[in-house]
């Protein structure tokens, strides 16, 4: 149950991101729009490895070796979930890199200002 | 309006396939097998109570070392974007407003106050990632907030870039060195065991990871140090 919630919202920031990402015509804004689509990628990723009832896998006073493999929650998804965000952190730093160069060339961060590569 | 159905299509097929993936989504009520694995071998091979950590740090150890190098080629992309910014200074933003007004009392004072704290804790969670929740990357992150607290309170405040450039080099060489040292008396490339594993869920245990921790806190924080301030005008 409590997954389902997790990943219902995961997913609705994805969907809110994807909606961002084709409307707005701000530069800033679409960064935005991408930032939300990784972060709902995190939520998504935390969900998957969820077990009914489960604890953080580390061991301590409430969590013995023993009882470990049945009561946590799967790590790999939350061991991944470190590295996505490291990536989006750096595909959002390059983006906003971007972002600078392009509003330095036009004075404008409005994606309709860049029409030379557009088909 | 075109382009508005087709946004809005867009969207509607997209939430389509995740409605579909919500309802169909089962709890598992166990783990699966590699993960049950992995919380069964990580506290018995590598003495670590933290799972994740012994799976960042050991177990997929080489995907981290690739992680470190995606940040340090951001580093380096950024610089490249945004290098020879100086030069165009006087050109390009010229015309814009200068954002010369001095941080208010509040944030400078607050910056000095909080800035050793926050590196008191940056400090404690590297060094506790393999006992608790916490590691190299989630330590080198509190370190760089640090980092954007004091530009905020001086924008013209010049970080050092030769120490932050050699410190992460050094960390870099390091951790590639603990990892060859893995190769060569333990069982493997970042193999954790080079280093008594110590007694279980004490601070020096674990054998390598607290170091990796460190080294990798070092390593993440002075690169993201470095690519926070290339973004400075």
């Amino acid at each position: 149950m409590i997954s389902t919630v997790v990943l219902a919202t995961g997913l609705t920031l994805i969907l809110i991101g994807i909606w961002g990402m084709l409307t707005h015509r701000n530069i800033l804004r679409i960064v935005i729009a991408f930032s939300l689509i990784s972060t709902g990628t995190h939520i998504l990723m935390v969900a998957i490895g969820y077990v009914a009832s489960g604890t953080a896998p580390i061991i301590d006073r409430g969590l013995s070796t023993t009882e470990a493999p049945m009561r946590a929650v799967d790590p790999i998804p939350s061991a991944l979930a470190v590295t996505a965000i490291v990536i989006g952190l750096a595909v959002t730093a390059i983006m906003l890199a971007f972002a600078i160069r392009l509003y330095e060339a036009k004075k404008t961060l409005s994606i309709d200002a860049f029409t030379e590569s557009k088909w | 309006m075109i382009r508005r159905a087709g946004i809005v299509l867009a969207v509607a097929l997209f939430g389509l396939v995740f409605a579909t993936l919500t309802v169909h989504h089962v709890e598992r009520q166990s783990l699966p097998p590699l993960a049950k694995r992995y919380v069964e071998l990580v506290p018995r091979e590598l003495g670590a109570p933290n799972v994740i950590t012994g799976i960042l740090l050991t177990y997929r150890a080489f995907d981290t070392l690739g992680e470190v190098a995606v940040l340090f080629m951001v580093a380096a992309g950024v610089g490249l974007v945004l290098g020879r910014r100086e030069r165009r200074t006087e050109t390009s933003f010229r015309d814009a407003p200068q954002p010369s007004r001095q941080a208010s009392e509040i944030v400078r004072t607050g910056a000095q106050i909080l800035v050793p704290l926050i590196a008191i804790f940056a400090a404690y969670i590297i060094t506790n990632g393999h006992l608790s929740a916490g590691g190299g990357f989630q330590g080198g992150a509190v370190v760089a907030s640090s980092a954007i607290l004091l530009l905020l309170a001086d924008p013209r405040q010049r970080f050092d870039q030769q120490f932050l450039s050699s410190t992460e080099s050094a960390a870099g060489v390091l951790f590639v060195l603990v990892g060859v040292a893995g190769l060569l008396f333990a069982r493997g490339f970042l193999d954790n065991r080079v280093l008594p594993l110590g007694q279980f869920g004490t601070f020096f245990s674990a054998g390598a990871i607290p170091l990796l921790s460190v080294l990798l806190g070092a390593k993440v924080g002075c690169e993201l140090s470095v690519i926070i301030d290339r973004f400075r005008v």
